[in-house]
């Protein structure tokens, strides 16, 4: 059935390559069918990541998905590294989910979460160009009659000896394919590297500034109807009584559907269905859950701090008891981080046709398998009969990874209307107040010091909702979920005595992965809390933790450089005050530097904002300064305006006039100190965004003397001149 | 029936004169660089220039359009040759996810059309539409990229 899709939708995609070629310079993605450039007429698989033609263009496959993070380009950097093909002549395409079941999970996890792109499939990616390779020397040695030991490889094309025959890839991709992949393939040394380490211009780009860009909302079919829906507002609630009575026969409308706990208007363009469904007369039956406000909630999260049993102890060193009760001084303080919504610009979707038997889905999906999966399981057909069709996503920051219910309804509302093709939308309104947000988290913290005002003990609690026990629902070890300890339980400063416990407080307000997830409020909660210890003990904050790093040398050496980069200790205007703080994020190590003013008004003027980066290896490193521009942008609007509230059970705000965004005019000058220090692979779409709230709250305490415990700022009357 | 001109072509629509003007470019005329982001004209993602003026179009009802010129991204590059608002986001890699930049692009030549040479508070008023990934300070430096070659060719 893939098959016949392909077909219909053929022309259009020529003609859209065509145009981006002449335009773009050839560098197109788009909206292309999974497989369709490795389909053509002589294109020859060496093995699941590398295709090449006859006419030596190179195929390299992508399995994850491409949201802005720019992966798309590196993962494939790292293929052709040690492929040493011609970059210029590299074409990406993504790999098809549903061959993926079809062929073992020849292209492993598709999954683009966690930063972990690049570090999970490094080794088997530059192995997979580096076979690839091997093979194409092979089977040009064997065309010459020589030993493959006189053979190399640079730029698309095998050389025989030095400055003799040389053959190009495409002339003997046939040949390489029918040869034995050798099983013991010997990665570069990374001090030879040609393209991993170089800024590389992101493939995906020029589509994007053509308008050409095709994204899960963007896709159009024959006969295709579309779908707005519904969903009751308070969280888990269900469908009691639907009345359409007032929009049958409405011009375009095609039907009206009640699902368990959704209503679907079915019309001829979406905004048809949208406005009809303000006119669905529907009863919700809100469960047990309409009286839930954040002040219920907060109570609930203050008795996991307070709770002597139900609770787990995440990492314990020493005796903090002990340690705590003969301390010279002792710190306690009480932080609290909220819910955040997800706000990706283009709204949750799902576009499904459901037919004898198959399932096409085509959604923008930060994980494919497990879009697949749901649709199959909807649809009640096997894996094998369903396809994903690959699209970039308008933002993802982990909300399009592991819920999918956007598939789930919009693979229900196909099944409805079985045949047809349905492309379902959300509102704002709906991606806003149906989100799964970013745990809300109570954390109590208590420390010890030495008479030397050096910390002897340490001690935090975690109250809040488990994400991996709630939403992908995995048992937790030990009882402790890592993300809601993320960054205490793994505190690399030398301190003799720590206790990390966790109380799981789960709620019915749905809570999922946000981008950085654990690690972009935990740090804001430690590196606020190391400040005041060093604020107690009447030291330097970057020297007080400059002394208990000395044994962690990425997190020291981050910290230094980044201190250094931003003049630390060096004077500053009247008025002006720096913050610092450092931890260590998805594999990378990070640490920030912020330098601004606050008026009497509360306006907090940033002038500076230094963001360091160790993600061991470097990719493609403009991309990385993209990526820390751009976790700046997220963080900030997060720390300043960020809060979803819950009142009668339900989220209060709804747009971006109640869920503010960071603006242009906002934006502070920000400096990347990209430190790679080699020898390990860290993440880099998410690490960046670890070490800004404490900077700036850190800045803000040294210039106004108070100390900021609770986000967003703009509940302490602050705000982002 | 509603006439209007989209990228220099002609069309009429027979739609509620109340429609939104960008649900008529996606889903009736198949335009899909205009994006819908809030349908409450705070994102600006849906931004397209109605006879030269950037507008949210997600927020401006067809018939205001009626029997006027639509631009929208698709319209922009001519003959081949991108606007060098287009080829400054290139140069400077500026898109992240993509999915607010028509937007962001169509208010930049909107801006660039009024002002050859905006200062730095010229573009902060000017620029108002939302970036999730947050790439503005590629946006701005890409938008003095554009003057200065605007600059040079009208010179």
């Amino acid at each position: 059935m893939a098959k016949t899709f392909a077909r219909k939708f053929e022309p259009a995609r020529r003609k859209f390559l065509k145009q981006s070629a002449a335009i773009g310079g050839g560098l197109s993605v788009g909206f292309t069918l999974p497989g369709a450039l490795a389909q053509k007429p002589g294109a020859v698989e060496i093995n699941a990541w590398v295709v090449i033609r006859p006419d030596d263009a190179i195929i390299i496959r992508y399995a994850r998905s491409e949201m802005g993070q720019g992966s798309m380009t590196s993962a494939p950097m790292l293929v052709a590294e040690e492929l040493e093909c011609d970059w210029r002549r590299v074409k990406i395409e993504y790999a098809s989910a549903n061959a993926n079941v079809k062929r073992k999970r020849a292209w492993g996890d598709m999954a683009a979460v966690g930063s972990r792109t690049i570090r999970n499939s490094q080794e088997y990616l530059r192995k997979a160009g580096a076979t690839a390779r091997e093979m194409l020397i092979a089977a040009a040695a064997q065309q010459w009659g020589v030993p493959a030991s006189e053979c190399s490889a640079s730029n698309s094309f095998i050389t025989h000896g030095a400055g003799g025959r040389r053959l190009s890839f495409g002339k003997v991709a046939d040949a390489a394919a029918k040869l034995e992949p050798p099983n013991d393939v010997k990665l570069k040394d990374p001090k030879d590297w040609k393209l991993i380490g170089k800024s590389v211009k992101r493939i995906d780009i020029p589509d994007t500034v053509l308008g050409r860009q095709r994204y899960g909302i963007d896709v159009q079919l024959p006969g295709m109807l579309y779908a707005a829906i519904a969903q009751c507002p308070v969280f888990g609630g269900k469908l009691k009584s639907m009345d359409a009575s007032k929009v049958e026969g409405r011009r375009g409308i095609v039907k009206v559907v009640p699902f368990e706990t959704f209503v679907a208007v079915v019309a001829d363009n979406w905004w048809r269905a949208k406005e009809a469904l303000r006119d669905v007369h529907v009863e919700w039956d809100a469960g047990a859950n309409g009286n839930v406000s954040s002040a219920s909630l907060m109570e609930f999260y203050q008795g996991g701090l307070d709770t002597q049993t139900d609770v787990a102890t995440a990492r314990k060193d020493g005796d903090f008891d002990q340690a705590f009760a003969s301390a010279a001084k002792k710190i306690e303080a009480e932080y609290y981080t909220p819910y955040l919504a997800h706000a990706c610009l283009e709204p949750m979707g799902c576009t499904a046709i459901v037919k004898d038997g198959k399932v096409d889905v085509w959604t923008s999906t930060q994980n494919a398998e497990a879009s697949l999966a749901n649709a199959a399981a909807v649809a009640g057909v096997p894996l094998e009969n369903v396809e994903v069709h690959r699209v970039q996503l308008g933002g993802g920051f982990g909300r399009r990874g592991g819920a999918q219910d956007f598939v789930r309804q919009g693979v229900a509302i196909a099944k409805a209307m079985e045949g047809t093709p349905v492309k379902m939308l959300w509102t704002r309104e709906e991606d806003t107040q149906h989100d799964f947000y970013r745990p809300a988290s109570l954390i109590r913290l208590k420390a010890g010091l030495d008479p030397q005002g050096g910390p002897v003990a340490w001690y935090s609690r975690v109250s809040a909702t488990s994400i991996i026990a709630t939403l992908p629902r995995l048992p937790l070890k030990d009882g402790v979920d890592p993300q809601a300890v993320a960054s205490l339980n793994d505190l690399p400063h030398a301190i003799p005595n720590v206790r990390i416990e966790y109380a799981q407080r789960n709620t019915h307000v749905p809570v999922g992965f946000w981008r950085t997830v654990g690690h972009s409020q935990n740090p804001f909660v430690r590196e606020s809390f190391m400040d005041e210890l060093a604020s107690a003990a009447g030291k330097d904050p970057f020297e007080y933790r400059r002394a208990l790093l000395a044994k962690s040398p990425k997190d020291l050496g981050i910290l230094e450089a980044t201190a250094k980069a931003a003049g630390w200790g060096q004077p500053l205007p009247a008025g002006v005050f720096r913050g610092i703080a450092q931890t260590e994020a998805y594999g990378s190590y990070t640490s920030a530097v912020a330098e601004l003013s606050v008026d009497k008004n509360g306006e907090v003027n940033i002038r500076r904002l230094v963001l360091g980066i160790d993600p061991g290896y470097a990719v493609n490193p403009d991309n990385i300064q993209a990526q820390m521009q751009g976790s700046s942008v997220f963080m900030l609007t997060a720390m300043f305006w960020g809060e979803i509230t819950i009142k009668e059970g339900r989220a209060e705000q709804s747009n971006f006039h109640d869920y503010r965004m960071m603006r242009l005019r906002e934006m502070p000058h920000v400096e990347v100190v990209l430190a790679p220090s080699g020898g390990f692979w860290g993440g880099v779409g998410e690490p960046g965004q670890a070490s800004i709230a404490p900077a700036v709250c850190n800045a803000i305490f040294a210039a106004t003397g108070k100390r900021v415990r609770s986000l967003p700022l703009k509940n302490h009357g602050l705000t982002l001149a | 029936m509603i006439e209007l001109t989209v990228n220099g072509r002609k069309h009429s629509v027979d739609v509620e004169p109340e429609m939104p003007l960008l649900w008529v470019l996606r889903d009736v005329l198949d335009v899909k660089g205009p994006k819908f982001g809030c349908g409450i004209a705070q994102c600006g993602a849906c931004t397209v220039h109605l006879n030269g003026e950037p507008v949210r179009s997600c927020s401006v009802p067809v018939s205001a359009a009626a029997s006027q010129r639509v631009l929208t991204i698709e319209g922009l590059a001519q003959r081949g040759q991108l606007h060098p608002v287009q080829k400054a986001w290139i140069d400077h890699e500026v898109p992240q996810c993509g999915y607010c930049q028509s937007g962001q692009i169509m208010a930049a030549v909107a801006l660039l059309a009024k002002n050859r040479d905006p200062s730095d508070p010229d573009i902060d008023a000017a620029m108002t539409n939302i970036c999730r990934c947050g790439t503005y300070a590629r946006i701005r430096t890409a938008i003095h990229a554009a003057a200065k070659t605007l600059k040079s060719t009208k010179a």
